[in-house]
Parts: structure tokens; C-alpha cells; sequence
């Protein structure tokens, strides 16, 4: 057990350093939720409806956790196998799936840059002014929903291992992930049979909890949900890992692109 | 001249074919039509969200906008790509003339930007279910047509830069990005800062925009001829300016020897 979890460290601070690394990496991950964080307080600020212009901030910010933890998983098997280092890693005796968590949290821990960038540009630029309801659930929710994300982000990257168009996938999901998990757009506006989709991601539940302890309410109880799903997610993500990589194992096909 | 016109067009679909060979349609499915697509939905929801502007804002808005996604990124990658394939030096060791060699690689990407725009214009109106007289296509295609190519001169200036620069993608991101802020593309011009607004008119879409709502709200291509002007002006400077970087770049690249080094 103390050897996984050193895999898992091992893996979640280098992908950590070589992220880092990529100044193109960085100022994606500083952008992009800037970009989406200044439309959205201009729609809102032009707009009849009103909305705690911190959560715009915060949303933003989210959204490039998002993006990140989409990006960053979904592409993590698509870099090994670039760079020739896919079969190494699958028949290196530690487990795939710890190498792949590290990755995975990694990812999405380099996305908390986003929700620091895009509170400081509200702050900075829009006098969004940086009051949340509840701190303490705030410092707590944050993290676990990076944790969720994190996990989650594992799933969806076991599910890519046939997948070799993974970064066509990753463009797609982008918008409607931020669409079905209510960030900006009230999920009572969407179709009914969106919702449902919506439940079943830990992330979503998260996301509510940042939303309770940012604006009011009581974040304990999406906590727990998030909990619970984002497990479920990596137990789902560790035997989709297994039944595809014997898959592709027994096709041959680790290494193709 | 036969032989100018041959370059221009057919060169430029071979390279089309050459640099994108690896497009298939499970990568241009997702990537040229989902994507544009969930943008113009993901912004009419917020718009909705936030009671801003009614949906045929954003239809307009987002479909102009994605033609650029081909034509800017395509475009660039059609100058860049040949440095990434190693294959820049021998493209250039021809006696093919520049010109056409250069504004020809833009052609197939000005295609594909209008096909993925007339997409987004189609997908767009049936789900938000936005009704745009079938009188004001002919004239909305025109506007389309000019915003595009006014892109893919933008996207030509970043491909010369890919002459040199490392990461030309890096660049045209930043330029979707910014149109996307910018352009007046889901935030109307009037509700932008001045000087956001002003940097808005020096780019290419803005005015192309404007005319396409124009249009949609019935009006008719004489009430835009001033617009669509200003965004084809636009486009000849972007042009002119890709011109003349992908000459100074070749001569500097011939000169150094670092035509294909990063």
C-alpha cells in the first residue's frame, strides 16, 4: 500500500513540475478562465438578471479547473504514447492506476490556478468584492472538489486508452460539461433529461458546495455527494482501466496513434 | 497566368491535403462541428441565464465567429505545418511565385470555415429555434464569405509568425480568444470599455457581426455595404502585413539557416 501511494506522489509531482514547465501550459490555464469570467460579467452586468458577481468569479475559475482536469487526463495516455513511454509504464510492475491517479490530481490541482487568476481579475478589474459567505466551507470545499475532479478526470482517462482522437473528444466536452454541471447556466433553464446526466458527476456535487459556501447555504450535504460519487468514480475508473488495458494488450494497439 | 491560377488553387489544395491528411472525421466531427456548436449553445444559455440578449444574438454572433476556427487555425497551420513537417525548405527552394503560394494555402480553410459556420447558422436556429427569413440568406452568406476571408488573412499573419516563432498554435489561441472578447461576439460593442471597443473595430468579425445581425433582423446587404467595406479593408491590411513577415521571415530563415529549427 505505502508503495502505491508513493507511485501516486512520485507520478502527481513530476506531471505536477512538468506542467509547470510549459509556459503555454500556464498561460492557457491563466486565460482561458479570464477570457470566459470577463464575458460572463459583462452578460451579467448587461443583463435584467442578478447573480452574486463573486460566484461569476468563481465559476470562471472552475470552468479552467475544468478545462484543465478534461485537458490534462484526457490527454495524459495520449502524451505517453507520443513520447514512447506508454508500454514502459503499463509493464513496469507498480500499477498503472496509481501512476494514472497521480497524473490525474495532478491535473487537476494545476487547474486551482484558474479559480486564483480569475477571483484576483474580479477583484482587480471588475470590483467583485472577495466576501464569502462561508470561509471555512469554502477552504474545504474547494480542495475536495479538486479531489472529485481529480478522480473523475482517472475515469475519463481510462476510458480514452482505445480512444487515440482524444483531443478531439477533450475539445467537445468542454462547453457541455460546463453547461450540465450549472455553473453559469442554471440547470432549471437546460432540458429535463440533462439533469439526471448531471447528478451522476461527483464534480457537480462540488461545485455545489462551492456555490453554497461562496453565496449561502448549507454545503455539507453536496460534500458527502460528491464524496460518494467521486469514489464510485474511481472504482468505475480502475475497472475500466483493467478491462481496457487487457483490451488493448491483447490488440496490440497500446502504442498505435 | 494559367500557371499562377494552378498554384493558387491547386497547390493550395494539395498542401490541404498534405498538412491535414491526419483529419479524419472522427477528429473534424468533434473538433469543427461539435465544439462551435456547444460554444453557441453554452453562450445562449448564459445569455438566457442572464436575460442579456435574445437568442439570434448569439446565433449570429457564434456562427460568424466559428468560421474562424478553420480559418484561422487551418490557415496558420497551412504556413506553420510545413516548419512542423520539416518540409518548409523544400517548399520554398521552388521558383513557385510567393503570392500564390502563400494566399492559395488559405483557400480550402476559407471553405471549411463557411461550411462550419453555415453548420452553427442551421444547428443553431433549429435548436434555439431562431427564425431568420429564408429572403436574408443569400445576403448572410455574403457576410460570411467576407468575415472569413478577413480571418484567414489574420490567420495568415500568425502562420508567418509560425515561420519563426515555436509555438504558432500558442498564437492562435490567443487570437480566437481575443476575437472571442473582443469582436463583440456575445457582448455588444456598446456594453465593452473603449478601449476594448476600439481594439474590437481593428480586428477582423467585428464588422462582419454587426452586418450579419443587421441582416437577420431584415435588413438588406446596401444597409451593410459600409460594414462589410470596413471588414474586407480590414483583411487586405491583415493580408498585406502576412505578406510581407512571410517574405522577411524567408529571407531571414535563407540567411540564418534556421528555416526548420526550433
Amino acid at each position: 500500500m505505502s508503495h502505491t501511494l508513493a507511485v501516486v506522489r512520485s507520478s502527481f509531482r513530476f506531471h505536477l513540475k512538468a506542467t509547470l514547465k510549459s509556459s503555454a501550459t500556464v498561460m492557457y490555464m491563466v486565460l482561458v478562465p479570464i477570457v470566459y469570467a470577463t464575458i460572463a460579467f459583462f452578460m451579467y452586468r448587461g443583463g435584467a438578471n442578478e447573480v452574486a458577481v463573486v460566484w461569476i468569479a468563481v465559476a470562471a475559475g472552475i470552468m479552467g479547473l475544468w478545462s484543465t482536469t478534461l485537458a490534462g487526463s484526457g490527454m495524459a495516455l495520449q502524451r505517453e504514447r507520443w513520447a514512447g513511454t506508454l508500454e514502459l509504464l503499463f509493464a513496469s510492475p507498480p500499477p498503472f492506476a496509481a501512476v494514472l491517479l497521480g497524473v490525474a490530481l495532478a491535473t487537476s490541482a494545476t487547474g486551482l490556478y484558474s479559480l486564483v487568476a480569475t477571483l484576483f481579475w474580479g477583484w482587480a478589474f471588475f470590483h467583485v468584492p472577495l466576501h464569502l459567505a462561508h470561509p471555512v466551507w469554502f477552504a474545504i470545499a474547494v480542495p475536495a472538489t479538486v479531489l472529485a475532479l481529480g478522480l473523475f478526470g482517472m475515469l475519463l482517462a481510462a476510458t480514452f486508452i482505445l480512444y487515440r482522437q482524444t483531443f478531439a473528444l477533450v475539445n467537445l466536452f468542454e462547453y457541455p460539461v460546463w453547461l450540465i454541471t450549472g455553473l453559469l447556466v442554471p440547470l432549471s433553464l437546460l432540458p429535463g433529461w440533462v439533469q439526471p446526466i448531471a447528478w451522476l458527476i461527483g464534480p457537480t456535487w462540488g461545485i455545489k458546495a462551492i456555490h453554497a459556501a461562496t453565496t449561502g447555504g448549507s454545503p455539507g450535504g453536496y460534500l458527502a455527494a460528491a464524496g460518494v460519487l467521486a469514489l464510485a468514480s474511481f472504482a468505475l475508473g480502475l475497472v475500466c482501466l483493467r478491462y481496457f488495458e487487457t483490451l488493448a494488450r491483447r490488440r496490440a494497439s497500446l502504442s498505435l496513434t | 497566368m494559367k500557371g499562377w491560377l494552378r498554384l493558387f488553387f491547386r497547390g493550395g489544395l494539395l498542401s490541404y491535403r498534405a498538412l491535414f491528411a491526419w483529419v479524419d472525421p472522427r477528429v473534424y466531427i468533434p473538433s469543427m462541428l461539435g465544439f462551435p456548436l456547444f460554444q453557441l449553445l453554452f453562450f445562449a444559455y448564459v445569455g438566457r441565464a442572464a436575460s442579456f440578449q435574445d437568442d439570434a444574438f448569439y446565433v449570429v454572433g457564434n456562427a460568424i465567429m466559428t468560421s474562424n476556427a478553420g480559418a484561422i487555425f487551418g490557415t496558420s497551420f497551412s504556413i506553420g505545418g510545413e516548419r512542423w513537417t520539416q518540409t518548409l525548405s523544400a517548399v520554398l527552394a521552388t521558383p513557385a511565385n510567393r503570392f500564390a503560394l502563400f494566399v492559395g494555402r488559405a483557400v480550402p480553410n476559407i471553405a471549411n470555415g463557411i461550411l462550419v459556420s453555415a453548420f452553427c447558422f442551421v444547428l443553431g436556429c433549429l435548436l434555439l429555434d431562431v427564425s431568420i427569413g429564408w429572403s436574408q440568406v443569400p445576403a448572410l452568406a455574403v457576410v460570411v464569405v467576407v468575415s472569413t476571408v478577413s480571418c484567414a488573412c489574420l490567420g495568415l499573419v500568425i502562420g508567418s509568425i509560425g515561420l519563426r516563432a515555436r509555438d504558432a498554435v500558442l498564437y492562435a489561441n490567443l487570437a480566437y480568444f481575443a476575437m472571442l472578447v473582443f469582436c463583440g461576439v456575445n457582448v455588444p460593442l456598446d456594453d465593452l470599455p473603449g478601449w476594448m471597443a476600439a481594439i474590437g473595430r481593428a480586428l477582423p468579425l467585428t464588422h462582419g457581426i454587426e452586418a450579419g445581425r443587421e441582416i437577420a433582423a431584415g435588413g438588406t446587404l446596401g444597409d451593410v455595404s459600409g460594414l462589410l467595406t470596413t471588414e474586407a479593408l480590414i483583411g487586405c491590411v491583415y493580408a498585406g502585413v502576412a505578406y510581407a513577415l512571410f517574405r522577411l521571415f524567408e529571407a531571414e530563415g535563407r540567411r540564418r539557416a534556421s528555416l526548420e529549427t526550433y
